[in-house]
């Protein structure tokens, strides 16, 4: 069967949780030669509101791009993540940021859940809040394994402004590392 | 050139505009149209054109309609709110005669609804926003790629034929963002309006008797060589006002069938695995999607299915939606409204096909298990 896999990045206005999408579809087009599209759904508030990217990836031409069949899950925000968790498929992986939602039980028995304080982390031990989407990009990389974390990267080199290209890069591997301890404290590989 | 970029709806839109030759766009911004003007305030400078951001929409599309009279190709864009605003210049420009693109990127409504939501809920007023006795071309576009293809081929129909086109996309296409690998504009027929073969003393902009029933008019280069009057009262071939109502009726009648008479070269369609189907889906635009999905799906469980799928809504395919009527016992109508081309559908099959809906108007996209889940309750 083609490969086919659908991701949904959930958040609210602001955190470019958007970004994020668009740059894992743009690695998946631009340098791993497959189909992707990215359709982002957002509120009339400029920040603040629910907002969320579906992001497939497949072999063939996408007809209908909204995420249907959700592989991966990412939230920033309770409320997003009870807004749009609906279509995620039993057994997909689901990566939250730990300060900010809470996982019920049932969650976990049904999906694979990792947790992490992301935004924290961003700002504390990358050092700018920003970067907080390019973390979640590097972690769903490493979680996911759908594209090389090379390809994944050299589409944040093309988005990135070229100031930010060091702080990013080190936000994209801590991004990885976190989620391969999360991995090995599960473990998996 | 077949190099994979990464764009969406509104990109699409501006990018063939200019490559159709568009060289005047005036709008007001407006959710989800707004790349739309973004991408076209950089651009279009770039290739020598005018971009003018207006006060309003009613302002920025009688701008069009002026640029148009003054020989340029000229857009305007908006979702709903603003088309609404907009309906007197489409008026003029219908009345005029003048080449217009108007682009409805549609969201729910009625009134401001829901700015950043998907809707299809504009189609009729596309076709019967302006008042008075008139004819619109309007063209729905699927995928990103037609999104492209159908804005060019709105130019050149709005040139060839001296009329408004609405390209009627919605938030969900103008923000999807994909693959697209885009033609070489050489391969691209680009249709610019017939000049007048006339000295500028002996040009009438409504001559119908000299010049057949889509008279030529001057574009940028010969507009300041010619003077004309174009007016929105009904008028003879000079432009100036008459109310004799032999000349009255055969202009309301000309302006009408100009394009109806044309029909063979303004209708575009789609059937999708219809040879051997016993049930056909109507669907158009990016709700199309949505049903051909769910009508591939339908054929993994053996259920012989198809889609019509018109890319021109307006003038309405009627020929072959009548043809469907006769051939199939059972029509699904599925629109991301309340019913709309619903009426269509149900005036032009007389009542010789049963017909269900899957409709919705709650600022999502119908998925394709909606309409798959009628396609197996009827089949």
């Amino acid at each position: 069967m083609a490969f086919h896999y659908e991701l949904r990045f959930a958040g609210i206005g602001g955190q470019g949780n958007m970004l994020a999408g668009a740059i894992i579809a743009e690695a998946a087009i631009f340098f791993e030669g497959k189909y992707a599209t990215q359709v982002p759904t957002y509120t009339s508030q400029v920040r603040g509101g629910p907002t969320k990217a579906d992001i497939i990836i497949s072999d063939e031409p996408i007809y209908f791009a909204e995420s249907t069949h959700i592989n991966f899950f990412l939230a920033l925000d309770q409320r997003t993540y009870e807004l749009y968790k609906g279509d995620t498929l039993d057994g997909a992986i689901v990566l939250v940021d730990n300060g900010l939602v809470n996982v019920p039980e049932e969650d976990k028995k049904r999906w694979d859940v990792y947790e992490y304080p992301i935004v924290k982390t961003a700002k504390y031990d990358v050092g700018n809040v920003i970067t907080a989407n390019i973390l979640s990009v590097g972690m769903t990389g490493e979680l996911t394994h759908i594209m090389s974390l090379d390809n994944i990267f050299k589409a944040v080199e093309k988005r990135v402004p070229p100031a930010f290209l060091e702080l990013n890069e080190k936000a994209f591997n801590m991004g990885v590392e976190i989620a391969k301890k999360l991995k090995a404290e599960k473990g998996k590989n | 050139m077949s190099k994979a970029q990464i764009m969406n709806g509104n990109e699409l839109i501006s990018e063939a505009a200019l490559v159709a030759g568009c060289r005047f766009y005036s709008g007001y911004p407006i959710t989800p149209s707004s790349e739309i003007p973004e991408h076209l305030s950089k651009r279009m400078p770039e290739v020598g054109g005018v971009f003018i951001q207006f006060e309003d929409e009613i302002a920025s599309a009688m701008a069009a309609v002026g640029a148009s009279y003054a020989g340029y190709k000229s857009m305007t864009a908006s979702s709903g709110p603003g088309i609404s605003l907009k309906q007197e210049a489409i008026g003029l420009a219908c009345m005029m005669e003048l080449p217009l693109v108007v682009v409805n990127v549609m969201r729910g409504g009625p009134s401001t609804g829901l700015p950043t939501r998907v809707s299809q809920a504009d189609v009729m007023q596309a076709r019967w926003g302006t008042h008075g006795d008139h004819m619109i071309i309007a063209v729905a576009p699927e995928t990103l790629l037609e999104t492209y293809t159908e804005t060019i081929r709105a130019f050149n129909m709005a040139e060839k034929y001296r009329t408004p086109v609405y390209i009627l996309t919605d938030a969900v296409l103008a923000h999807l963002n994909g693959r697209v690998e885009l033609p070489d504009p050489s391969e691209l027929e680009i249709i610019d309006r017939t000049q007048p073969s006339v000295s500028p003393e002996e040009f009438n902009p409504y001559d119908v008797e000299k010049f057949g029933v889509v008279p030529p008019l001057p574009n940028k280069e010969n507009f300041p060589k010619y003077r004309f009057h174009m007016t929105g009262l009904n008028k003879d071939k000079t432009g100036f006002p008459t109310v004799n109502k032999e000349a009255v009726e055969a202009d309301e009648e000309r302006m009408i069938t100009k394009i109806t008479d044309n029909i063979k070269d303004i209708e575009s369609f789609e059937y999708y695995k219809m040879d051997d189907a016993d049930l056909v889906v109507f669907a158009y635009g990016t709700n199309a999607a949505a049903a051909r999905v769910a009508i591939d799906e339908a054929r993994e469980s053996g259920i012989k299915v198809g889609m019509f799928r018109p890319i021109t809504l307006w003038p309405f395919p009627e020929k072959q939606v009548a043809e469907l009527g006769k051939t199939f016992n059972k029509t699904i109508v599925t629109e991301i409204n309340l019913g709309q081309m619903l009426y269509e559908v149900e005036r032009v099959t007389q009542g010789n096909t049963e017909i269900s809906t899957v409709l919705q108007a709650s600022g999502v996209p119908i998925r394709p298990q909606q309409i798959l889940d009628k396609i197996k309750e009827v089949s």
